[in-house]
């Protein structure tokens, strides 16, 4: 662990000057930062503490969508009723992540903000584009098994762990930022991006700027959805392949639909075609499997997670049909609807 | 509870609880003492090679840091492999902490960094920059195994590979049933929530306090003494209070050896905690690949059975086990064939975890049991009661006991058994297929191999104290031990105060094998009566009493007829004495009853999964074990220890696996975040049952032992059931979605 300086920024201007400075790197909840700082991996040269910030707050929006702020933490936010009546898919793939204890501190842009889980990035006895840009990626031939199928490069096929970013991404949410240059609103598919050459960069959100809140739209899906996460055991270990599904049914038909997949690639995986042809079919199997082997057409194994792609299609074939069900899965019982 | 009722057998919770929650049972990492300095481990980036350059400038010049040790500048140490020798490593030589530059496995200690605090040691240890010169390694068992080679050297305690009996070729050639399968199970590390800590107290003069993360205080104490020159007497090890060991802290680890090099060197009290990540560089349950053949009759007979096994252990000691020796035990056979290899690989030794040997060697063996009902079509419960045995083949001894078919009876009727359907994928609920496995279980009924002693005395504080160097490792020493005093004297629980983990009292070997309830619950015992009749001699002392009148304890008082009112209260006896009254107990093994028969402890398991046939998620939906185990001293505290033995079990089957990266030689998955161990979710419904045994052979209290047959039999029930539902014979540990898919 580096030694590092410590402020408390008391104002958002605050906090937006002191990161400005190069080195500086803001801690909210912390449940990751500190980690990656313990092992070496993240050696900021001064901590912002942003946690007294007042962006805690969620506020339901006249249009029926939400605004959830920077700060609130991923226990308020699941826990709210109007988050579970307006954005139950958030909600359940909130649950669905982490523990009680790293819910109650997380907060919603340190969500967005949290690194892979790689081993090798976290280990800084081995090489990792991601940590160190040019010493390569040894996942590729190494230890693989949470690996990215989708959308990787030969620099890095880590993936961006978050089971609420994967919602967030099926819901169109939008990310609200400020920044030296005043305010923009980065769209949710914008947020994250994918390694190509840079995987040492996770998202498009720039140097000295902060997420100030996040805002969902109005969920049209009603009971028509669900986040179904498979990992290598039943609670408390990060996804193999997660999907959230949303369905908006016509008169037994569908018109609108969202998929979108975590634990699969760099960031959270939606294909808008492949939900495109869902749309105008009766809900089934059929309909289903065909949009799964769509979305998982351009899809590549690297030897431990080859499974991962007939077990991500078979997720999304039953988080499609947990949808149109309007039976979506359980976080606390394990069983799979 | 009241003086004089009957207090073994009951079940008492453990008598250390209130201190444990309320933060009073202190740990090794959790000592103090004035001007305590801290050490941090920097550990080899490199599987092997060796040391070019050290540069500790930069972590010297850090504020607060004030030595950087390394095999460069250490204090001298003994030169030579035998002072490293502990008494439980396996034949070869130890590995010895900061002897040279050389490096023998990923993580490898190479240096300590001590500071004023914790802080400072670790930045310390980030900034020691070491240069190595790499050589070519092996970490990887398959590549291994192609120079596997049979121990030449037995290890002290583990029974080798047994002789064959009969014609194993010509028998199973001959056979109409059978099969033949290659199985593997994956390397476990250990992993108890207490990290391995050591604080080491600088007494002046060469003296040392060490408190330390061990299951044997006195080994550890030998270990030190030898390595690092100190005088015996002027060693103290405490291990008072163990979080969990399960085996990792047979021998004496790295942490210790370190801390005390450093109090040596700088004269001043240091503590040193290895990191979860650390762990991963002590040792561990090695993987094996096992081979497994098995025939019977149409009848379900077994004519043939051959159990073979390579084994990882490291260049510089050949760790052994009792793997394949289970075959020819737990079923009548007549013809068998044993192998047990091993094959050397760039990593720490391996040691031994709860049930070694038998948690991998029995899940084969069941596992195959279950795979030869399904050729024969037989239940495999029948299968295995049809080739019951009660006697060892393998030494052609008598056994003690063997309550086996009351526990298979009373948990199938638990579980439910008879309304299983045989076949596969022929019970399913919605989406999720159902699945019932069986699996018995059998591990040794040790007694200590050695003397062990307790003293036993009564203080004029009117306290029962109970005085042993054996270790509570977490599974209720504490508790059984005061139990046995109290019934001794027809006192309460809370009339008893037990003392353990100090290498200053009684002699007592390393908390291992499931032997502790025996034998130092024989030592207590004997103690027990000895000090019974000290206070009865001193009563007939002081009331002059001659001839043959008879006097007794009972209920803290000496009973006689012939004594004022029929009773004087051992207290005021010892008033009147003006001093404690003490008396010590050695058991010793019965090395000649050893010759004339067997010891075992059994077990059956009966497990229900349920699989979502599609996405292969496994739940474990509720497991029911019966125990056979002779007398149970606690029915609460052992059936605590059988429940974490099957959550192990859970772990073993289907969570628990070293993933290493086999081009850098390292465990990558080393932290709780990706070395899995089952969370709550993962552990369903759970039932201990515990049958009645009588074993007055095993030990003098009825006693065997439950520390590790919780474990064995878990894994291939849960495997089994995992066949039953989904017709998927996985012969690999964990057992993983992967494998669960097409």
């Amino acid at each position: 662990m580096n030694r590092f300086s410590y402020i408390r920024a008391e104002t958002l201007d605050e906090a937006l000057s002191a990161i400005a400075l190069p080195g500086s790197a803001l801690l909210a909840g912390g449940t990751n930062l500190v980690d990656l700082m313990k092992y070496d991996v993240a050696k900021p040269a001064r901590l912002v503490d942003i946690s007294r910030l007042p962006l805690r707050g969620i506020e339901a929006l006249d249009d029926g969508g939400l605004r959830l702020g920077a700060l609130a933490p991923n226990a308020d936010t699941a826990y709210d009723a109007r988050v579970q009546e307006r954005a139950p898919l958030l909600a359940s793939a909130i649950l669905a992540g982490a523990s009680a204890q790293l819910r109650n501190v997380a907060t919603t842009g340190g969500n967005l903000l949290q690194r892979t889980r790689c081993a090798y990035f976290y280990d800084p006895c081995t090489p990792c584009n991601k940590r160190e840009p040019g010493s390569g990626c040894p996942a590729i031939g190494g230890v693989n098994r949470m690996h990215a199928i989708l959308g990787a490069s030969e620099a890095c096929i880590a993936v961006h762990p978050s089971d609420m970013c994967v919602a967030l991404a099926a819901l169109d949410a939008r990310v609200n930022v400020q920044g030296p240059g005043g305010v923009r609103v980065i769209p949710i598919a914008d947020f994250h991006r994918l390694p190509g050459e840079q995987p040492q960069i996770d998202s498009t959100l720039l140097a000295g700027e902060i997420i100030t809140s996040v805002d969902v739209p109005a969920d049209p899906f009603g009971p028509h959805h669900s986040y179904l996460k498979l990992r290598d055991r039943l609670s408390y270990a990060f996804a193999l392949v997660s999907v959230a599904a949303a369905l908006r049914l016509e008169d037994g038909i569908i018109a609108q639909a969202r998929v979108a997949l975590g634990g699969v690639a760099h960031k959270p995986w939606r294909d808008q075609e492949a939900e495109a042809l869902l749309v105008g079919l009766p809900p089934g199997r059929e309909a289903f499997d065909q949009a799964a082997r769509a979305i998982l057409a351009p899809a590549v194994g690297h030897g431990g997670n080859d499974f991962k792609i007939e077990l991500a299609r078979r997720a999304v074939v039953r988080a499609l049909s947990q949808a149109a069900a309007g039976a979506p899965q359980s976080q606390s019982d394990k069983r799979v609807r | 509870m009241a003086d004089g009722d009957m207090t073994i057998g009951k079940p008492i919770s453990r008598i250390d609880g209130s201190k444990k929650v309320a933060g009073r049972a202190l740990y090794a990492a959790e000592y103090d003492a004035p001007g305590l300095l801290h050490a941090a481990v920097v550990s080899s980036r490199i599987a092997k090679g060796k040391i070019t350059a050290i540069d500790a400038i930069e972590a010297l010049a850090l504020p607060g840091v004030i030595a950087v040790l390394t095999h460069e500048n250490r204090p001298r140490v003994a030169a030579f492999r035998y002072a490293y020798k502990d008494t439980v490593g396996p034949p070869g030589g130890p590995f010895k902490p900061l002897h040279d530059g050389k490096i023998r496995f990923a993580d490898q200690p190479v240096a300590v960094v001590v500071g004023e605090t914790l802080e400072a040691a670790r930045d310390g240890a980030a900034l020691v920059r070491i240069t190595y010169e790499e050589e070519a390694f092996e970490t990887d068992l398959d590549a291994a195994k192609a120079a596997s080679f049979r121990p030449r050297l037995p290890r002290l305690g583990v029974k080798p590979a047994p002789k064959p009996r009969g014609d194993f070729d010509a028998a199973f050639a001959a056979a109409p049933i059978k099969i033949a399968a290659a199985y593997e199970t994956a390397a476990q590390h250990h992993n108890a929530m207490e990290l391995f800590a050591t604080t080491v107290v600088w007494e002046g003069e060469d003296k040392i306090t060490v408190y330390d993360k061990t299951q044997g205080s006195q080994n550890v104490q030998l270990y030190l003494k030898q390595a690092l020159g100190f005088k015996l007497k002027n060693v103290r090890v405490v291990n008072a209070f163990v979080g969990g060991a399960f085996g990792s802290g047979l021998r004496p680890a790295h942490s210790a050896f370190l801390a005390t090099l450093a109090a040596k060197h700088l004269k001043r009290s240091v503590r040193l905690v290895l990191t979860r990540a650390q762990m991963f560089s002590i040792t561990y349950r090695a993987d094996t690949r096992q081979e497994i053949a098995l025939a019977c009759d149409a009848e379900g007979r077994l004519l043939a059975v051959r159990h073979a096994c390579v084994a990882a252990t490291s260049r510089n000691e050949d760790q052994q086990e009792t793997i394949v020796n289970w075959a020819g035990l737990a079923y009548a056979c007549d013809n068998a064939a044993f192998d047990y290899q091993l094959a050397r690989v760039d990593t720490p030794t391996p040691g031994d975890m709860r049930a070694p040997g038998a948690a991998v060697g029995v899940h084969v063996l069941e596992c195959a049991m279950d795979e030869l009902a399904y050729a024969a079509g037989i239940d495999p419960l029948d299968l295995r009661l049809r080739n019951w045995v009660e006697h060892d083949q393998n030494d052609d001894l008598p056994l003690t006991s063997k309550a086996q078919k009351a526990c298979y009876a009373q948990a199938a009727e638990r579980f439910g058994w008879s309304e299983r359907s045989f076949g596969p994928r022929t019970m399913r609920d919605g989406h999720e297929l159902i699945g019932w496995g069986v699996a018995g279980g059998v591990w040794d009924a040790f007694v200590a191999p050695v003397p062990t002693r307790a003293r036993v005395t009564w203080r004029r504080d009117g306290r029962l104290e109970v005085a042993a160097a054996a270790s509570d490792i977490g599974t209720g020493t504490y508790t059984i031990l005061a139990q046995i005093a109290a019934e001794a004297f027809g006192v309460s629980v809370e009339r008893v105060e037990v003392r353990l983990g100090d290498s200053t009292l009684p002699f007592n070997p390393v908390e291992g094998g499931s032997w502790m309830a025996a034998s130092t619950g024989a030592a207590v015992a004997k103690a027990c009566d000895k000090l019974k009749a000290a206070l009865v001699k001193t009563a007939r002392k002081q009331f002059k009493l001659r001839g043959k009148s008879a006097l007794s304890v009972a209920r803290g008082a000496v009973i006689g007829e012939a004594l004022p009112g029929g009773a004087v209260s051992l207290n005021e006896i010892l008033a009147a004495v003006g001093q404690d009254i003490a008396a010590t107990g050695t058991n010793l093994p019965d090395l000649a009853g050893q010759r004339k028969h067997s010891s075992y402890v059994h077990s059956a398991v009966f497990a229900e999964v349920r699989v979502d046939e599609e996405l292969g998620v496994i739940r474990v939906k509720r497991i029911v074990s019966a125990i056979a185990a002779g007398r149970i001293l606690n029915p609460k505290t052992a059936g605590s220890q059988i429940i974490g033995g099957m959550v192990m079990g859970i772990g073993q089957a289907l969570h628990e696996e070293a993933q290493t990266d086999h081009r850098f030689g390292k465990v990558m998955n080393h932290s709780f975040q990706d070395y899995h161990v089952p969370a709550n979710a993962d552990v369903g419904d759970i039932e201990v049952i515990f049958v009645q045994e009588h074993d007055p052979d095993v030990s003098s209290l009825g006693v065997k032992g439950v520390g590790e047959i919780g474990l064995v039999g878990v894994a291939p029930a849960i495997a089994n059931a995992v066949f039953h539902a989904t017709g998927k014979r996985i012969r690999s540990t964990p057992i993983t979605i992967d494998k669960l898919l097409d």
